[in-house]
């Protein structure tokens, strides 16, 4: 493949590279512009955090991101925000056939949520500020001077005190990571990619960059006679008589979830029978790990690209348990991935690749169900909010607590709909995932029957040997109350963007 | 097994009429797009024999798109479609959707410009709009919708005797519960609450002209072989000069277009497909497709007959109909999940497959070889089908909430629970699939 430039670190956003997991606590502002020339101002002068590596770490980060009607109203041109993608301009909470694709009905429908469900509670900007706990307060007051709050009116606050390594359910999460080929090393040719690999194309992360596909995401475009100075941006890579608004830039979904933790294990506990080791291995099988993160599947024999062997955790996949007896097949972690290649098992020549590709040799029923990995994985970068609660807390009788607690999910990529829609559509919302009869995600379905009246609100735990374990009625654990796309500018971009 | 036939009734509409029998088709519908089995104008829940059935208004939105190619467009007047996959013959269905539907049909067809409105044989004037398409796709040759709901019954019923003896004795031996449950079906079909009635034979005639397509169409090809393999050196050198140089047309969709799109997608866990394009001018192009669509139909006939049409498992019915005088196509199909993952599906397992056929339409996105490239440009082909997509106007199926893989797991219940004498492993295989 073509050599390609060499990666300008400082042009892109931190948040790509860094989960800015040293500085744990965070809060997300989400703005719309009051005043047009100050908000120019002052994001054009804000320091936004590069990917640049420092030492020591900073003690800080700054990052930013636009909705559709925020790029709309800094004023860029219309053809450009029509050039970005269709999912981004009509926006997450914008179209019902959108919804009724993720599963954002019922309680989940965006008329019910807080931000983001219509164009009044839409921000205009993501403005999302990353500090030490100590010093998180002090950074706000100091970044909501004069001249930010006459720029900016504030529509939410989405602050995260603490960020440990378990969500709000007591799972280790954030586990599963693609490896970013940041040296575009590895061949994105779509017929020999065969097995699951954890290396993912980078430009399957940021616009500009050769995708899965090896080839480049829509992004807008511009004519360089049309910018008034011709190192404002960068050149398109595959076409470089064109300057490239979208290059080092990605899309980012922010989605505020409220998870009801106390819900989640007293029907896990009830389900149990209270046995404490039931209780556990039920809600590790609905997870798809145990709490401390491990895997419900042994280590993988073979080398997995993009994973080291030691790295106990993710060093696995699901070829060898097709029929879900080590991790039920509607697990959450399996929905969200399944490991899969671009074939099944077992191709491994010319010949057995003809006979995959003509249909035949499939080793088992729902064999080749599942599409492959590589195409839809997610760069997750959420934040946990609220106070913790233990399993051992939320199974005592409910002391009054009415805090809310959840998950601030944030996944970057730079394509919406292959990505981020399809896992959460046909993934995660479906219950014929990977042909399972009818049942939605254990963690995130919204429990909604079929149209032919058919329940998904249960959870199969296969068994070898004996029939699957059917957990029936499992109550809506996971509620969307908030949620938006927004478009994280390359720092040039920015600079354009916001001159 | 049971015959299966397909039908297509075309008629050109009425100039001032396209509104009004757009409002008609649409008060047919309980959502966007989709029918209300109960419907006034054509009582679908009367029809035991009808799998899927749409009605589409062909138009030629990307007429000018063959311009492109220097050729002036055909005129193609808004024309009413109306097709459906039954068990059986057509020739019976259409004469029972006569005696069903006569009112609905004639306040329909009515719209049309040959239709009279003292038309008194209208099973006639069905046979004289009716087309054949030049390939058709079948998921399970020859299982009925009386089958896919009874065997949907019986799944349902054992499902939940399955979860009640567990709940009351615990886990007990497999070959033990096989038998609990074989006995609990036998008394709910003597109790008439579940039914599993034996497949209808088709008929000999049809055994016969399966045969005959078997040996016949390898047959032909082999006696033109030493022909073909003359002329592919020139065939080939023509084909990669038109391959370079053929026009795409990879335009992004309206948005308006794509909303109308989406407006009826994901209502059911199973969507509705269509697609009208140009084929390519020229002879080569038409000589090829009618190639891809006759290999296509061929292989479904007689070997994609049983779950899978290559590695794509979530396909119900799918036809491809050449129409005007072979300078258009119409892809119908009737398949599971989302718009975006049906299209995942083919780009990432059949690209090389939707190349061979939809490579000769116009604007396709550049092939090599002709199944090279094509569809592997992800972006661009998805913007080139959805530019090319159509609404359905009205689209029913037999039975919603069900997907194509489980029908096939139901078949394997049913197989399962009569096998006369299974093994311990396979008793236990088949209690998972409950």
């Amino acid at each position: 493949m073509t050599k390609t430039t060499d990666i300008d670190y400082e042009d892109i956003q931190g948040l790509v590279r860094f989960g800015h997991g040293q500085l744990s606590a965070s809060a997300f502002l989400l703005l719309k512009i009051a005043d047009l020339e100050a908000a120019r101002r002052w994001l054009n002068s804000a320091a936004i955090t590069s990917a640049t590596e420092s030492t020591p770490a900073p003690q800080s980060a700054l990052q930013v991101a636009f909705t559709a009607p925020g790029l709309r109203a800094l004023g860029l041109a219309e053809d450009l925000v029509e050039q970005l993608s269709d999912e981004f301009v009509s926006g997450l909470g914008g179209d019902t056939n959108r919804s009724r694709r993720l599963g954002d009905t019922g309680s989940n429908a965006p008329q019910h949520w807080r931000w983001g469900g219509s164009a009044e509670t839409t921000p205009h900007l993501l403005l999302m500020v990353y500090a030490d706990p100590t010093r998180l307060d002090s950074l706000l007051t100091s970044i909501r001077e004069p001249q930010f709050e006459q720029a900016f009116t504030q529509l939410a606050e989405l602050v995260s005190r603490h960020n440990g390594p378990r969500e709000p359910f007591g799972f280790v999460d954030g586990i599963s990571q693609p490896l970013i080929d940041w040296q575009q090393q590895v061949s994105t040719d779509l017929h020999q990619r065969d097995r699951y690999s954890n290396r993912l194309a980078l430009g399957e992360v940021l616009l500009g960059y050769r995708n899965e596909y090896g080839l480049y995401t829509e992004r807008p475009l511009l004519n360089p006679l049309d910018v008034d100075r011709d190192d404002a941006l960068p050149d398109a890579e595959d076409q470089p008589q064109l300057l490239d608004l979208g290059r080092n830039g990605t899309y980012l979904v922010l989605r505020q979830l409220a998870q009801d933790v106390r819900g989640f294990w007293q029907f896990v506990d009830d389900q149990a029978g209270a046995d404490p080791q039931q209780r556990e291995q039920i809600a590790a099988a609905m997870v798809g790990r145990q709490r401390d993160g491990t895997p419900l599947i042994a280590a993988a024999g073979e080398a997995i690209d993009g994973s080291e062997p030691s790295d106990r955790q993710n060093h696995f996949t699901y070829a060898r348990d097709p029929h879900g007896h080590g991790c039920p097949i509607g697990a959450h972690v399996r929905r969200a991935n399944p490991r899969s290649g671009d074939f099944p098992v077992g191709v491994d020549n010319w010949l057995s690749r003809l006979v995959r590709t003509l249909g035949f040799g499939r080793r088992h029923h729902g064999d080749d169900l599942v599409a492959s990995s590589r195409f839809h994985r997610l760069l997750r970068r959420g934040r946990i909010y609220g106070v913790e609660l233990t399993p051992e807390q939320a199974l005592q009788a409910a002391a009054d607590d009415s805090e809310e607690r959840g998950l601030h999910f944030i996944c970057l990529g730079a394509n919406i709909s292959r990505q981020f829609e399809f896992v959460q559509n046909a993934w995660c919302a479906s219950s014929k995932f990977a042909g399972l009869p009818s049942e939605s995600d254990p963690l995130l379905g919204n429990r909604e029957p079929l149209l032919n009246a058919a329940p998904t609100d249960h959870f199969s735990i296969p068994r070898a040997g004996a029939p699957a374990r059917c957990i029936q009625g499992l109550p809506q654990f996971v509620r969307v109350v908030g949620g938006a796309y927004f478009f994280m500018p390359g720092i040039k971009a920015l600079r354009f963007i916001t001159r | 097994m049971t015959q299966q036939s397909t039908f297509m009734i075309t008629a050109v509409i009425r100039s001032d009429q396209l509104t009004n029998l757009q409002r008609l088709l649409r008060s047919m519908n309980q959502a966007p797009g989709f029918a209300n089995p109960r419907n006034r104008l054509l009582p679908y829940w009367q029809m035991q024999q009808l799998h899927v059935a749409r009605f589409t208004i062909l138009q030629a939105n990307t007429n000018d798109d063959i311009r492109d190619y220097g050729v002036e467009p055909s005129d193609w007047p808004p024309t009413l479609c109306f097709i459906g996959d039954v068990d059986g013959a057509a020739d019976l269905f259409l004469a029972e959707l006569v005696i069903r539907a006569e009112p609905g049909l004639r306040e329909i067809f009515s719209h049309c410009e040959d239709f009279e409105s003292d038309c008194d044989n209208l099973l006639q004037w069905l046979h004289d709009h009716s087309r054949k398409p030049s390939a058709n796709y079948i998921n399970w040759r020859g299982r009925t919708v009386l089958q896919a709901r009874e065997e949907q019954a019986l799944s349902v019923a054992l499902r939940a005797r399955l979860n009640d003896l567990q709940q009351l004795q615990g886990d007990l031996r497999p070959r033990q519960l096989r038998r609990q449950l074989q006995a609990f079906v036998t008394e709910e079909i003597a109790a008439r609450r579940l039914r599993l009635s034996d497949p209808l034979p088709a008929p000999a005639g049809w055994h016969l002209r399966n045969l005959i397509n078997l040996v016949g169409v390898p047959l032909a090809l082999l006696l033109l072989a030493p022909l073909m393999l003359l002329a592919s050196p020139f065939y080939f050198a023509r084909l990669r000069q038109l391959e370079e140089s053929d026009p795409e047309n990879t335009q992004r969709p309206e948005r308006s277009h794509l909303q109308a799109l989406v407006e009826q997608e994901d209502i059911d866990v199973s969507n509705h497909f269509n697609v009208f394009g140009q084929v390519k001018p020229g002879r080569l192009r038409l000589f090829t497709i009618k190639m891809g669509l006759l290999l296509l139909d061929y292989t479904s006939r007689h070997i994609y007959k049983r779950g899978y049409l290559t590695r794509v498992q979530t396909i119900h019915f799918a036809r491809w109909v050449l129409l005007d005088n072979n300078r258009r196509v119409y892809f119908a199909s009737n398949y599971d999940g989302s718009a975006d993952s049906y299209m995942d599906d083919f780009i990432n397992k059949v690209a090389w497959g939707l190349n061979l056929v939809f490579s000769n339409g116009v604007g396709y996105p550049r092939t090599r070889w002709l199944l090279k490239g094509g569809a592997e440009y992800e972006q661009k082909y998805k913007r080139t089908l959805r530019r090319n997509q159509l609404p359905s106007e009205s689209w029913y199926k037999a039975y919603p909430g069900l997907t194509a893989y489980d029908l096939a797991r139901n078949s394997r219940i049913r197989a399962g629970l009569e096998a006369p004498d299974p093994s311990d492993s396979e008793i236990r295989s088949w209690l998972a699939l409950l």
